[in-house]
């Protein structure tokens, strides 16, 4: 219960008219640019970190928290509205929410989204507040060698769970642990990668990584492929629900809550899979079995609570250890670190009161994404229809100033360029971007945690495995690599491993629907 | 159950993806580079693993996923483009708006610590969406000029930041 009354105090010193109104803005912000095609929360949050500086760390946090809220909103009405989901998280949601939207019942789609975000968000929430002390208690305890098997588990989960081809995943990752050893060695302070150029000296900065990689990344290869007519768009009202609904909707809502959170709180690859599986469940269930493919509610209302669930869940791993596993909490790690917040196992005990504001703000966040975005969603679903030239000339703008503002150095858009076209090569070749960024991020800290912990063994090899915790997850991260590699075997007709994405998806796939059986014990129980 | 779904490769197979021999030999060369770049670091005292560890495994796993992704580029794997709401990979690519987006950056980049944001943002805007085939250039450079001067001032008075003048030094 001495959480809950820390909760209380974040409340209190986060609900002021001002920070309020700070909230509404980030909100409005995340919501708009959440909702324009091609732009995903990550792209979204990343986007709109620029107004945020400035701010008091306390009221840049609940801006934040709406801006993520926001941005994960507008990307399900992007995909309701549009069956073209901007992320992998929200395929399942478009899947039958656009079939609803074409039976005419966008505005139930669109409620049943927002409440099951609001609903999971809460309580996803609630329990990163249980959680996230409990394991920055163990996580203070554990030392160098286990913390660099956590991290070495974490990006092995993140690229074979990822789903698409493995070797595809690990060219991301190395790419990513690659841009990670640009700047200055934090031992001996020589510089590694940095072509003498004196701005790359202290590292890459992360957010010009992940802006040039998802916005103008996203801004070239649409720039390339341009459809040529335009999309065809739904006319959405006022989202409501009639009884029925609500009788339909509240049991998935539940259900994706308890799939998604587990799936954001273990480092277990983002809400594709909780998002699946949820979708599968709820169609088991379903009293009405055939009406899934043509629009039915319960098939937006667990996935999306799914993914609202996973994406609160993902701050139980980002505040207790400071390792973000979706591509949308890494650039919310960034943020943090620019207010000089270093997320770790010290985080809870050294700035307590800030990160009870922080899960105070996100509480604050999703209750007025419910209030603002239910009356505003025939005004944002007009947004679509914004002409494409200025979309993408406003992306390539707004990520420009982002990056230039920060330190006001032209290299600075340069480098963005760069990035730009990695994400640019990343999207032709069928490369994943989250082990890229996961590897960018974690990367030094990896390096870190072993220098450290062969600085005490004495540079002794063996240390890296002299604790149990550190063992068990080799073991863990030994067999995700090689189950999926045996069952393959065992199984040739499920998919030749060299047919590339195809493949790879249709791989995971299986993998997810062996899963699904488990997970609905876990439910069950 | 999606393995049905999804098409079978197996017609494909037969034809390759000679662009991504071009993609493994760019991570060859990063990760030679890295390995390289390593070979010139100094170890420290007391220092037992030093700077140069991570460099080594980085870009020799690099180097080995560079000769993987050849290996499976040449047994006929195919990358599958990433779709998206205003993607449509049914037509080839269209290099000509890529370059000129290209072109708009670096011209952006050459001149805003000189011209100052005010002009180079508009600039960056207008040119960007001439590219991307807008045709009201009038129209295109006042919103342009709307958003990067209103930009400026956003900065400027409502966070505190003032981004460089450049040329508009005085007047802004």
């Amino acid at each position: 219960m001495d959480n809950l009354g820390l909760l209380a105090d974040g409340l209190g010193a986060a609900l002021t008219p001002e920070n309020l109104m700070y909230a509404a803005i980030g909100v409005l912000l995340g919501t708009f640019v959440g909702v324009l095609p091609g732009i995903g929360p990550a792209m979204a949050v990343a986007l709109l970190l620029p107004v945020t500086f400035g701010l008091e760390p306390t009221q840049a946090f609940i801006m934040f928290a709406g801006i993520y809220y926001g941005g994960m909103y507008g990307g399900s009405t992007t995909s309701i509205l549009l069956n073209t989901p901007g992320e992998s998280s929200s395929v399942m949601t478009a899947i039958e929410g656009n079939k609803m939207a074409k039976k005419g019942r966008a505005a139930q789609a669109l409620a049943t989204a927002a409440i099951g975000s609001f609903i999971a968000g809460t309580i996803g929430t609630l329990l990163v507040v249980f959680f996230a002390p409990i394991l920055a208690d163990v996580a203070v305890t554990i030392g160098a060698p286990s913390f660099f098997a956590i991290i070495v588990f974490a990006m092995v989960l993140v690229t074979s769970l990822l789903g698409d081809a493995r070797l595809r995943g690990f060219i991301s990752l190395f790419l990513g642990l690659t841009f990670g050893l640009v700047g200055m060695d934090l031992n001996t302070g020589q510089p590694r990668l940095t072509f003498g150029r004196p701005e790359l000296g202290d590292r890459l900065d992360i957010v010009i990584v992940a802006v040039g990689i998802f916005a103008l990344g996203e801004a070239l290869w649409v720039a390339a492929h341009l459809r040529r007519k335009p999309l065809e768009i739904i006319p959405v009202g006022q989202p409501w629900m009639g009884k029925d609904d609500w009788g339909r909707s509240w049991k998935p809502w539940l259900r994706g809550t308890a799939i998604g959170f587990p799936f954001g709180a273990i480092p277990a690859g983002g809400a594709e899979t909780p998002t699946f599986l949820s979708y599968i469940l709820e169609r088991k269930l379903a009293r009405k079995k055939d009406e899934f493919g043509h629009g039915a509610i319960e098939g937006v209302a667990g996935p999306e609570a799914a993914n609202n669930a996973s994406a609160a869940g993902t701050f139980v791993p980002l505040l207790a250890m400071g390792i973000p596993v979706t591509a949308t909490s890494a650039v919310m790690l960034a943020a943090l670190t620019s207010y000089g917040i270093q997320p770790g196992p010290q985080l809870m005990t050294d700035q307590a009161d800030l990160v009870w504001t922080l899960l105070a703000s996100l509480l604050i966040g999703n209750a007025l994404l419910l209030v603002l975005n239910l009356p505003l969603a025939p005004l944002w679903a007009k947004l679509l229809a914004i002409p494409r030239p200025y979309l993408y000339s406003g992306i390539l703008f707004f990520a420009s100033l982002g990056a230039y503002a920060a330190s006001q150095r032209a290299f600075d858009i340069f480098l963005l360029l760069v990035f730009g076209m990695v994400g640019f090569m990343m999207r032709r070749f069928a490369f994943p971007v989250l082990p890229l960024i996961i590897g960018v991020i974690l990367g030094p800290l990896m390096e870190t945690r072993f220098r450290e912990a062969l600085a005490i063994s004495g540079g002794d090899l063996s240390a890296l495995w002299s604790e149990n915790l550190a063992i068990v997850l080799y073991v863990l991260a030994a067999l995700v690599i090689i189950v999926p590699m045996v069952t393959k075997r065992r199984r040739p007709a499920s998919g030749d491993d060299v047919t590339g994405g195809p493949g790879g998806r249709s791989d995971d796939g299986s993998d997810a629907v062996d899963a699904t059986d488990e997970e609905k014990e876990l439910v069950q129980r | 159950m999606s393995t049905q779904t999804v098409d079978p490769a197996a017609p494909a197979a037969t034809s390759q993806d000679r662009a991504q021999y071009g993609v493994a030999a760019l991570l060859f060369a990063i990760g030679a580079y890295t390995l390289y770049d390593a070979t010139t670091l100094t170890v420290g005292f007391a220092d037992p693993v030093g700077p140069k560890m991570f460099p080594y495994a980085i870009g020799g796993a690099m180097v080995v996923l560079s000769l993987l992704l050849v290996v499976a580029t040449a047994r006929g794997d195919k990358p599958e483009a990433e779709g998206g709401e205003d993607v449509d990979l049914t037509h080839p690519a269209d290099w000509l708006t890529v370059a000129k987006l290209i072109g708009v950056l670096l011209i952006t980049i050459a001149t805003v610590n000189w011209l100052s944001w005010a002009i180079s943002g508009a600039f960056l805007f207008a040119g960007a969406a001439w590219s991307l085939g807008s045709r009201t250039l009038i129209r295109d450079i006042l919103v342009g000029i709307v958003m990067s001067v209103g930009s400026w001032y956003g900065f400027y008075v409502g966070l505190g930041i003032p981004l460089t003048p450049g040329i508009l030094d005085g007047i802004l």
